[in-house]
């Protein structure tokens, strides 16, 4: 399908540069993104990605906006508070690039519902809250061999990587073989986060993503990125693939996702 | 001395310091030296076995001590050390 005069004038500044031209914008106009989480991340993350022509984004939410969110959810506005993060989403992505579909699901991710979403998308987006749902998607995308795009924040301090063990890289678990007791370290809401600090990353995590649809630039699949806020720093660790990992390695432990993937946060 | 990056979440053990020194030849030293002026902080490292926790990471520069020879690793002058532990937020 050709691009109309609309569409060359909206994505011009990416079709002048040579490496996306107008066959790297085809391939942004066909790529298929699901982004977990239409929160912190998930905001600045589908923004961007519709601005930049993805054809297709799915946002999973179960919940509903709360004033509390617009701190750094900057899919959602006051007018929108009280309504569904996915409807709201979907809103604000129509609004700013009618080219784009939007796919909403209401619901939070599971072990018995995320194999039926997976298949339909290329690139994950994890902008999760919490250590279960991301070792949940970790596997899952393991075993549907989708990339996943993996960013957390937690105060002022912020973690990226790409992980695609079905091109020979690590996984999620060759990094953190196993998620913390519940308790032991804070997330979800208790712990406070720097708002604009889920933009910076979030924003990197559509880069990421926006990187490997055009398969241009440096992989962030055997690296960690791992960003100071309060120190403006951002450094880069090496992400070895694990022999022994429960999912990936040469024996494997995980060969479903029959295991507890329950969200035991308590506030 | 060895500087030690200290993650946001083990902060308040440092006075909210993200840097600090400590002595040490390997990482089993360091983390020995850093519980004895950050008392606390193996607790968070170690589990009762003194094995590194699962989810907590030690890089020298920028090798995870896992895929090195664990705590036993050896440091020189100049090394840098960081810890960092798994983070979940993103909502």
């Amino acid at each position: 399908m050709d691009f109309t005069d609309a569409q060359i004038q909206r994505y011009s500044r990416h079709i002048i540069l040579p490496e996306v031209g107008g066959k790297g914008q085809k391939k942004l106009s066909r790529a298929k993104v699901l982004i977990i989480g239409a929160g912190g991340l998930g905001s600045p993350a589908a923004l961007y990605l519709a601005a930049a022509g993805v054809g297709t984004i799915g946002l999973m939410d179960g919940d509903v906006v709360d004033l509390s969110n617009l701190q750094r959810q900057i899919l959602h506005t006051t007018a929108t508070v009280g309504t569904p993060k996915v409807e709201s989403g979907r809103h604000m992505l129509a609004a700013l690039n009618p080219d784009v579909t939007v796919k909403i699901y209401q619901a939070n991710i599971s072990a018995d519902n995320i194999m039926r979403f997976l298949p339909d998308y290329d690139i994950i987006l994890d902008g999760s809250d919490n250590f279960p749902t991301r070792f949940l998607v970790n596997d899952a995308c393991y075993f549907a061999k989708k990339t996943l795009i993996s960013g957390s924040i937690f105060r002022f301090e912020g973690q990226l990587t790409t992980i695609k063990p079905h091109e020979g890289y690590p996984c999620y678990r060759c990094l953190y073989p196993e998620p913390p007791p519940a308790g032991l370290v804070p997330n979800c809401q208790e712990a406070g986060v720097l708002g604009v600090l889920a933009g910076t990353i979030g924003v990197l995590q559509a880069t990421e993503a926006i990187k490997e649809i055009l398969g241009i630039g440096e992989t962030l699949a055997d690296r960690l990125l791992i960003y100071d806020a309060l120190e403006m720093k951002f450094r880069k660790v090496s992400r070895p693939k694990d022999s022994a990992c429960p999912l990936c390695g040469a024996h494997p432990t995980i060969k479903d996702l029959s295991g507890d993937y329950a969200v035991t946060c308590t506030i | 001395m060895i500087k030690v990056r200290i993650p946001t979440p083990l902060r308040p053990l440092t006075k909210g310091q993200g840097e600090v020194e400590a002595k040490g030849s390997s990482i089993e030293e360091i983390i020995t030296n850093l519980d004895q002026t950050h008392p606390g902080l193996r607790g968070r490292l170690c589990d009762e076995k003194g094995e590194l926790r699962r989810f907590v990471n030690i890089y020298v520069n920028e090798e995870d001590i896992r895929f090195l020879k664990g705590k036993e690793t050896a440091l020189k002058d100049g090394d840098e050390v960081s810890i960092v532990p798994a983070i979940a937020g993103g909502r």
